[in-house]
């Protein structure tokens, strides 16, 4: 484990505000371990030395007002220049520039979309410029969400019925990760987003629609790697891509456990009962009626609480989706 | 009733027989005791809880329960520890016994008023409990709009509960400051007051002043999940983040009606295990008012992220960085008491050193959240979950044990076993460290908090955690075991063990129903150690 007392063992330092960010973390983990050696170096040192001391030989010293006083006013003085450190920092966290690449996000139980200027929107996929100021507008569609970068440093609540902004600008291309930080309910930890930084050149094919050069995620380049299909995920692989890059894992598991939704694990096709008690066969239609319109037909058992997906799913991604499902008997 | 306490042997616990003459008592040290057991019996509660969720969380993934139970457990852990455990521990078991003893008085101003406070802090409690069997509660101790709302889980009752509760608090607040002001023993001026004393009047008046906001504001919630009225839930018109204002306009000076009594009981404790009067005493008086003042006006710190305006964030940071002074004060003069003293490192006397050590802690790591810029990375993660409970349970709980050890004998006329009470005390100190400083380094890396499922470099340090909760665990059945046995068959304890000073050791032990066999009267001051030479 790297030396955890100082930002070396924090997440990546993304931007040049992450690099402030770190010199008043480090300064602020100094102080503290300077007090509390003062503190208890002092408790010990008197324990150990008074410690059954005569009792005739205990001087009953009340106060002693010079040291009070300065015990009032150096930490006065320190926590003063400390909220001024702190501000200052902050002022810089955000406000910010003009020129930043606007990006507009929505919460929702659990997962994110990121509307781009050019009318895209991706789920739990962020993709923004590496060396270009970022400002993302934020709102939720239900409850209280909180949208954190750590290697950023920067973290605001998502608020329905209201606007948030953070901004940041990322030094180098590469993926981080994204956290709901503010409790959501079942899923909030399955909340997750991936934001990849991209140089210019794919910045601009991004906004004009064309095929990037880099490949985005571990999860495709690690299969793509070890079936040797040439770099080309099958139809199967696509759609379990999917499932965890829309957010669909955090309550659908694999494996037949049940989260906050049906597993997937030999729903294709089989019987399933509704709250109202009628049964329907899960089929194709069904399962893409279920994920474009969750609420008109729900499994018995389950809180109809999924929100919709209808116009966020290509045809060729909701083929690969089904491919998938069919797949685990 | 008892007549006089002429009787030789007679005390408080032997003068009336039988379940009724405990349920209908108006003595103060029997609705002391009777708080004592209730929130014993709380925090075993709350204790299997978080042990549950640490078991969850020894890894990634799913351990032993699924993502709802995980939600619901952490939530009754929260909620049964704050309002059910740290809130009442000090200021109604230990406080309402120790209390009029300190002033050489009888008996609370208000008696019947102090049973019925026991009486609506059960009923509060019952409610809230009662949302176990009505589908459970899963808004976090902090019960956030919009999500609280909108949960389809018992909100409504476990908030009437809490708000029920409240009025427990209002009432016992008020009860303590008329016997502050009025019952004192002769002689006994406002700069003869012992430390616990001052600490519990400015806990008081925090808990009348707050505590009808945030019973107000509970109550909004349930107008809102019943009659759809739009307070707070966007959907209906209302502010979710007003919500965060009425909460922690309570819930952050809730901090200090948990901290101060902690404070009160150290300031107890040190100066007679040193046999030397405490450091700075009226220094001391003032801070626990600064401290009670400014945490009037600091609840923003808690929202800095949240979306409130810029200008209050400045304004909060700003005002809390006060907080850091008088506490300050207050941890150096405690540690000047030791100096030139004559220790006696009892039992007591290693909690409050406990106390000392692990406050430090959650006040230095305050700073990191006090401090804008670092708040908003490490807020909402596993830091913050460290930082409150470095403070307190580190603070009000190792307060708490203190200052249970140091008046068991004058409660219970029994010696425990010291022996397997400083083990009980390393096991607790040990875990509680193992604990807690890991969660510190796992916020630092960005873990947040409430997670039910973690990435998977976040193991290790979970996992040492949670070997750590099962310390405490163990060094809290150790002490109940040799408490228990105490109680049975310990030593009779003599009047006054620890050779203190403060009025409440001249009775007897345990004390009669009157507590006094005369009129206290107050010649010194409460820590006169080694000023004056009194016969015991």
């Amino acid at each position: 484990m790297k030396n955890f007392l100082h930002s070396g063992a924090l997440p990546a330092t993304g931007s040049d505000v992450a690099e402030q960010w770190n010199h008043l973390y480090d300064f602020l983990v100094g102080m503290s371990f300077f007090f509390l050696l003062i503190v208890v170096g002092a408790m010990l040192l008197f324990i150990w030395k008074y410690r059954n001391a005569k009792e005739s030989d205990v001087v009953p010293i009340k106060d002693h007002h010079a040291l009070e006083l300065f015990w009032t006013l150096v930490p006065t003085a320190l926590v003063m220049g400390l909220f001024v450190w702190g501000y200052v920092v902050y002022r810089d966290m955000i406000v910010a520039p003009t020129d930043a690449v606007e990006i507009r996000v929505i919460g929702k139980q659990w997962l994110w979309n990121f509307q781009y200027p050019n009318g895209e929107i991706l789920t739990n996929k962020l993709i923004v410029p590496a060396n270009k100021p970022v400002k993302l507008i934020m709102t939720s569609e239900d409850v209280l969400h909180s949208f954190f970068i750590p290697a950023m440093r920067v973290k605001k609540d998502v608020v329905p019925g209201m606007y948030s902004s953070i901004w940041f600008k990322a030094r180098e291309s590469g993926r981080y990760q994204v956290f709901c930080a503010e409790y959501c309910g079942a899923a909030h930890s399955g909340m997750l987003a991936s934001m990849y930084a991209v140089d210019q050149d794919n910045w601009e094919r991004f906004l004009s629609g064309r095929k990037l050069t880099v490949v985005l995620d571990e999860v495709k380049e690690s299969q793509a790697a070890s079936n040797g299909t040439g770099g080309r995920p099958t139809l199967v692989e696509q759609g379990q891509m999917l499932t965890k890059t829309k957010g669909c894992i955090a309550c659908h598991s694999e494996d037949g456990s049940s989260r906050i939704g049906p597993s997937y694990k030999g729903v294709f096709e089989s019987e399933v009962e509704l709250t109202d008690g009628s049964k329907v066969i899960a089929d194709e239609n069904y399962i893409r009626e279920s994920i474009e319109f969750p609420l008109k037909k729900v499994v018995k058992g389950f809180a109809p609480t999924m929100p919709s997906f209808k116009g966020l799913i290509k045809e060729e991604e909701m083929n690969a989706i089904l491919a998938y499902i069919k797949s685990l008997k | 009733m008892s007549s006089a306490a002429t009787v030789p042997g007679e005390n408080y616990l032997n003068c009336e027989k039988g379940l009724w003459s405990w349920l209908s008592t108006l003595d103060h040290k029997r609705i002391g005791v009777m708080y004592l057991f209730t929130v014993l019996f709380t925090f075993l509660l709350g204790g299997i809880f978080a042990l549950l969720v640490r078991i969850e969380l020894m890894s990634p993934g799913r351990t032993i329960v699924d993502a709802d139970t995980y939600n619901k457990m952490f939530t009754y852990h929260g909620v049964i520890m704050v309002f059910m455990v740290v809130i009442p521990m000090i200021p109604a078991a230990l406080g309402n016994f120790i209390l009029p003893m300190q002033l050489g008085a009888k008996d609370v101003a208000f008696p019947r008023l102090n049973l019925l406070s026991y009486y609506i802090f059960v009923l509060g409690a019952l409610i809230a409990a009662s949302t176990l069997f009505l589908g459970g509660l899963d808004t976090g101790w902090t019960f956030y709009t919009p999500y609280s709302s909108q949960s389809s889980t018992a909100v409504t009752y476990a908030l009437l509960g809490a708000f029920v509760m409240g009025f427990s608090s209002i009432l016992t607040g008020l009860n303590f400051i008329v016997t502050i002001h009025k019952l004192r023993a002769p002689g006994q001026t406002w700069m003869h007051l012992p430390l616990f004393v001052w600490a519990l009047y400015a806990t008081s008046i925090i808990q009348v002043l707050a505590t009808p906001v945030v019973a107000i504001t509970l109550f909004l919630v349930v107008l809102e999940r019943t009659m759809g009225i739009g307070i707070f839930d966007p959907k209906l018109g209302g502010d979710p983040v007003l919500f965060q204002h009425f909460f922690w306009f309570y819930s952050h000076p809730a901090v200090y009606i948990m901290a101060l009594p902690a404070m009160g009981v150290i300031s107890e404790v040190i100066p007679v295990y040193s046999r030397k009067p405490i450091f700075g005493y009226r220094a001391m008086a003032i801070a626990i008012f600064g401290i009670a003042l400014v945490a009037f006006l600091v609840w923003g710190h808690h929202m800095f992220v949240s979306g409130q305006s810029e200008v209050a964030n400045f304004v909060f940071s700003l005002l809390t960085m006060f907080v850091a002074v008088p506490t300050g004060v207050k941890v150096f003069s405690w540690v000047a008491t030791l100096y030139k003293g004559s220790i006696r490192l009892t039992a007591t006397l290693l909690w409050a050193v406990g106390f000392i050590f692990i406050f430090t802690i959650g006040g230095m790591t305050g700073m990191f959240l006090a401090t804008l810029a670092t708040d908003i990375h490490l807020t909402d993660t596993y830091f913050v979950v460290a930082h409150f409970h470095y403070v307190m349970v580190g603070g009000t709980l190792f307060g708490f044990m203190a200052g249970l050890h140091h008046w068991f004998p004058k409660m219970f006329g029994r010696m425990y076993c010291e022996r397997s009470a400083r083990i009980s005390w390393l096991l607790v100190f040990l875990g509680f460290n193992v604990t807690f400083f890991p969660q510190f380094i796992l916020g630092a890396q960005g873990m947040p908090r409430r997670y039910y499922d973690y990435l998977p470099e976040f193991t290790t340090l979970n996992r040492i955690s949670t070997y750590g909760s099962w310390l405490i665990g163990l060094g809290f059945l150790w002490c109940a075991v040799y408490l228990f046995r105490a109680l049975r068959s310990g030593p009779k304890a003599p009047d006054n063990p620890w050779q203190a000073l403060t009025l409440e050791w001249e009775s007897s032990s345990p004390p009669t129903f009157h507590n006094f066999d005369h009129n206290p009267r107050v010649t010194h001051g409460p820590y006169d150690y080694g000023l004056i030479r009194k016969e015991v």
